[in-house]
């Protein structure tokens, strides 16, 4: 099932990222298969999918560090094949693992990377400084890379991304391997720095998604499985808002199928069910009335919200079947 | 590129490879020239210097692809080729930038061997009786061959994200360009082909400018093998099939 936003539109000029029909092939391996979206200016998109559904090397052909087999993208209106060097001038980058030259120092780190960005003098200065503090690293910011932990390492990362205050910013999987204090600090960060300007992250981690931006594009073996906002995603997905009720006599699913507005019922134990109401309605005074007429007790009336895991594994699980 | 080649150029600094590369060349081509008795310029009884000329390419068969082989493999292995590739440059930048650090290094281990020179002049019978059109046309040959060395293990450090892989393979590839030609020439296989194959190798055009003549052709021989060296990295780095 593909739930795609066919209503998002708009002019080339305002999209920071065009993917359109792109294919990459390792071998007869189909690492991306004819996957197109769009992303506009100043949007904050998560990417999502498991482990090897082709998330960083989309990002990597984005970044102009894989070509593409086939297909076009596009990054601020530059070709990644025709205008590799426009392309890496306007997208800030932090690889999947972060690498970073350990031996130098973070303040060399960053200056070294700033002149590649063509830098100079007291402009190049500033901005060391401001990433500096941006990023928390002050109190690092005069120790060698192959000391500092790997959250700080990250906010290095994420520095360098950023020092040349590039219109699109792309992160591979930024929060991976740090402690849930780091995790949060850079998720602010992120935060912090996405005004005014387009982030594309990619992550596992559905909270993250709900934490950080509203769309949300999810990949699966390579394939572009949804392409929407977050409570869009969760309507569409329908069955997401369940009642538990547990009722003290018995009970038989063909009755409760029988209220007005329920959709399917589950037998979870004796005379305890879920009932799935139908999209947009709430079925729990009906189902309260439907225990007072038959003189039962209800135990318990409880609703369950969808939760952003089951959509994941929903929409990822459903290429395998 | 500038920027790349100054980065390269501070991490031999700053990790000591520039001070062992210099150090031990100056020791090992010092105690050839001057203490050992074989070969030893006092004990010979010439006032010239092919004890640096003719010794030196060997010293740089094993010291020049140590210092290219990181130059791409621990990129590749750490994953900052990453970093680099997907930052403004082109791959040329990248390619020269490197070659030109590791050439530079090289040529600064050589510079302190000028005052060999003045030492010699100095000690000539009588003073000052020296070849120095002789010596100036092999700095020259000298300097080259350690352009085209420079090159040949950029190639080899491109292909693999080995170091040690890439320094072995490095100084073979080396070996052959210089004195392998030469030698497989001898086979009495070529007929009238000896001196095409014996012009392929380095030696043959090396020889030539240690007379002191800088023959055009020899310099194009010198500067065309580098170039199609340092074509194959890029190509090489252009593929990105890791």
């Amino acid at each position: 099932m593909r739930v795609v936003d066919k209503a998002r539109k708009g002019s080339l000029q305002n999209m920071s990222l065009v993917v359109k029909n792109l294919l990459k092939q390792y071998g007869s391996q189909k690492a991306v298969n004819n996957i197109s979206f769009q992303v506009e200016a100043g949007e904050i998109v998560g990417f999502l999918g498991p482990n090897g559904a082709g998330k960083s090397t989309t990002m990597k052909i984005a970044t102009g560090y894989v070509p593409p087999t086939s297909g076009e993208v596009s990054v601020a209106g530059f070709d990644v094949t025709a205008q590799p060097l426009e392309v890496k001038k306007v997208t800030g980058y932090l690889p999947e693992h972060n690498p970073l030259y350990t031996d130098m120092f973070v303040h060399e780190y960053l200056q070294f990377i700033g002149k590649l960005y063509g830098m100079t003098g007291k402009h190049l200065k500033e901005r060391v400084a401001e990433m500096v503090d941006l990023c928390g690293l002050t109190v690092e910011q005069n120790k060698k890379i192959e000391t500092l932990s790997k959250g700080y390492r990250q906010r290095v990362g994420l520095a360098q991304a950023l020092i040349h205050n590039p219109k699109v910013l792309i992160l591979d999987e930024p929060t991976t391997g740090l402690d849930p204090n780091q995790i949060l600090e850079i998720r602010s960060l992120i935060k912090n720095i996405s005004k005014n300007k387009t982030v594309i992250f990619s992550t596992h981690i559905m909270q993250e998604v709900s934490a950080l931006c509203d769309r949300v594009i999810v990949i699966n073996k390579g394939e572009l499985v949804a392409d929407d906002s977050l409570s869009n995603l969760m309507r569409s997905q329908g069955k997401q808002v369940s009642l538990i009720a547990e009722f003290e006599g018995v009970v038989t699913e063909a009755q409760l199928s029988g209220i007005e507005g329920v959709e399917k019922v589950v037998k979870l134990e004796q005379s305890k069910f879920r009932i799935y109401p139908k999209t947009g309605v709430d079925v729990r005074p009906e189902v309260f009335r439907f225990a007072a007429d038959r003189k039962l007790s209800l135990l318990g009336l409880r609703q369950e919200e969808g939760s952003l895991e089951n959509i994941f594994r929903e929409l990822t699980a459903k290429q395998e079947a | 590129m500038i920027r790349v080649l100054t980065k390269e150029f501070n991490s031999f600094l700053n990790s000591l490879i520039a001070y062992v590369v210099i150090g031990v060349f100056l020791t090992g081509i010092g105690l050839l020239m001057w203490v050992f008795p074989e070969t030893s310029v006092l004990d010979y009884g010439y006032a010239d210097m092919d004890t640096l000329f003719s010794l030196g390419p060997y010293v740089f068969i094993f010291l020049i692809p140590a210092i290219t082989m990181r130059s791409f493999a621990e990129e590749r292995k750490s994953g900052t080729m990453e970093l680099l590739l997907t930052k403004p440059l082109t791959d040329w930048d990248i390619v020269l930038g490197k070659f030109l650090a590791c050439f530079l290094l090289v040529l600064f281990a050589l510079i302190p061997t000028i005052i060999y020179y003045f030492s010699i002049r100095a000690l000539g019978n009588p003073a000052g009786n020296i070849d120095t059109p002789g010596v100036i046309g092999s700095y020259v040959g000298i300097a080259l061959l350690a352009g085209i060395f420079c090159s040949v293990g950029i190639v080899a450090s491109s292909i693999t994200s080995n170091q040690i892989v890439a320094f072995i393979l490095a100084a073979f590839l080396c070996f052959l360009v210089f004195s392998g030609f030469e030698s497989i020439s001898t086979l009495n296989v070529w007929s009238s082909n000896t001196l095409f194959i014996k012009q392929l190798g380095i030696l043959y055009h090396y020889e030539a400018l240690s007379k002191g003549l800088i023959d055009s052709r020899d310099v194009i021989y010198f500067v065309s093998v580098g170039a199609l060296m340092l074509l194959i990295s890029k190509t090489i780095l252009s593929a990105r099939s890791w």
